[in-house]
């Protein structure tokens, strides 16, 4: 799906709402690193416990999906949700009652800034051909050596370092609007 | 959101910091729709059927299993708040 990414977004969640099930799918899988982020990183939970903060965000985000006003602000609605689980989740295992969420938060924001930008990078990938997505995703994201790499995508281990130059290129050239955005029919 | 100044280490480092979530959490999620309506459906026949109802008070995860129900967490969280033991 192509397109400025609260555009994106909106579509999605129209769809969602109307009961289309694919939308959700795809809902999912567009900001599920972002929430597992979010709960692991700048609240540097558990693995168990970003695995159930990750459940119970989704969970909500399906029940109230229909209170949300604009659809083209999910983003920032689903972050808010986030943060609140993973507070509460916080809460729920200190043995001091009184955590303070407003700390929490302002303790997070810095990294919660840093992974909005990391999306924003991400629907830069997404717009790449699927070659650089997918050497870019496992090198980044994936934390392959250039020598899976090369076995997974079938290509000589020695050329991989100047694919990822190229790709990364790429994208710099993307985020700064040098190339227009590619058309997938 | 500010994207300026994408020096290639800053790029990687951006793109490090959303590694993948495991297939398995992400799955789970994806399915909601269906586990809601499977949801739908236990309590439609619990409601229907006194007996199932009292299994699922005794032992949901078992009384689920014998009626061709997978008890996810989603579903037995649920259920044990609607037929609380």
């Amino acid at each position: 799906m192509e397109g400025a990414p609260d555009a994106i977004d909106a579509a999605l969640v129209a769809r969602c709402r109307a009961g289309d099930e694919a939308a959700w799918s795809e809902l999912v899988e567009r900001y599920s690193r972002y929430v597992y982020a979010i709960a692991v990183q700048a609240f540097r939970l558990s693995a168990a416990d970003a695995d159930d903060v990750f459940q119970e965000c989704f969970v909500r985000v399906y029940e109230r999906l229909g209170t949300l006003r604009d659809d083209a602000a999910f983003r920032p609605w689903l972050a808010q949700l986030t943060r609140r689980v993973c507070i509460d989740r916080l809460r729920a295992g200190a043995r001091d009652a009184e955590l303070d969420g407003e700390a929490l938060a302002e303790e997070a924001a810095d990294e919660l800034y840093r992974l909005e930008e990391a999306l924003a990078v991400r629907d830069a990938l997404a717009t790449l051909p699927e070659n650089c997505r997918e050497i870019l995703d496992r090198f980044f994201a994936r934390d392959e050596s250039y020598r899976a790499i090369g076995e997974a995508l079938d290509l000589p281990a020695g050329t991989i370092a100047s694919r990822i130059s190229r790709c990364l290129g790429r994208l710099r050239e993307q985020l700064e609007g040098r190339i227009p955005i590619a058309v997938e029919s | 959101m500010s994207t300026g100044n994408h020096d290639a280490e800053r790029l990687g480092e951006l793109l490090s910091a959303l590694p993948a979530v495991p297939a398995a959490v992400v799955t789970a999620a994806q399915e909601l729709p269906r586990m809601r309506r499977e949801l739908d459906r236990i309590v439609e026949l619990a409601e229907a059927d006194a007996a199932f109802r009292q299994a699922l008070v005794d032992d949901l995860e078992t009384a689920l299993r014998a009626s061709g129900y997978e008890p996810n967490r989603i579903v037995v969280e649920e259920l044990r708040r609607r037929f609380p033991a």
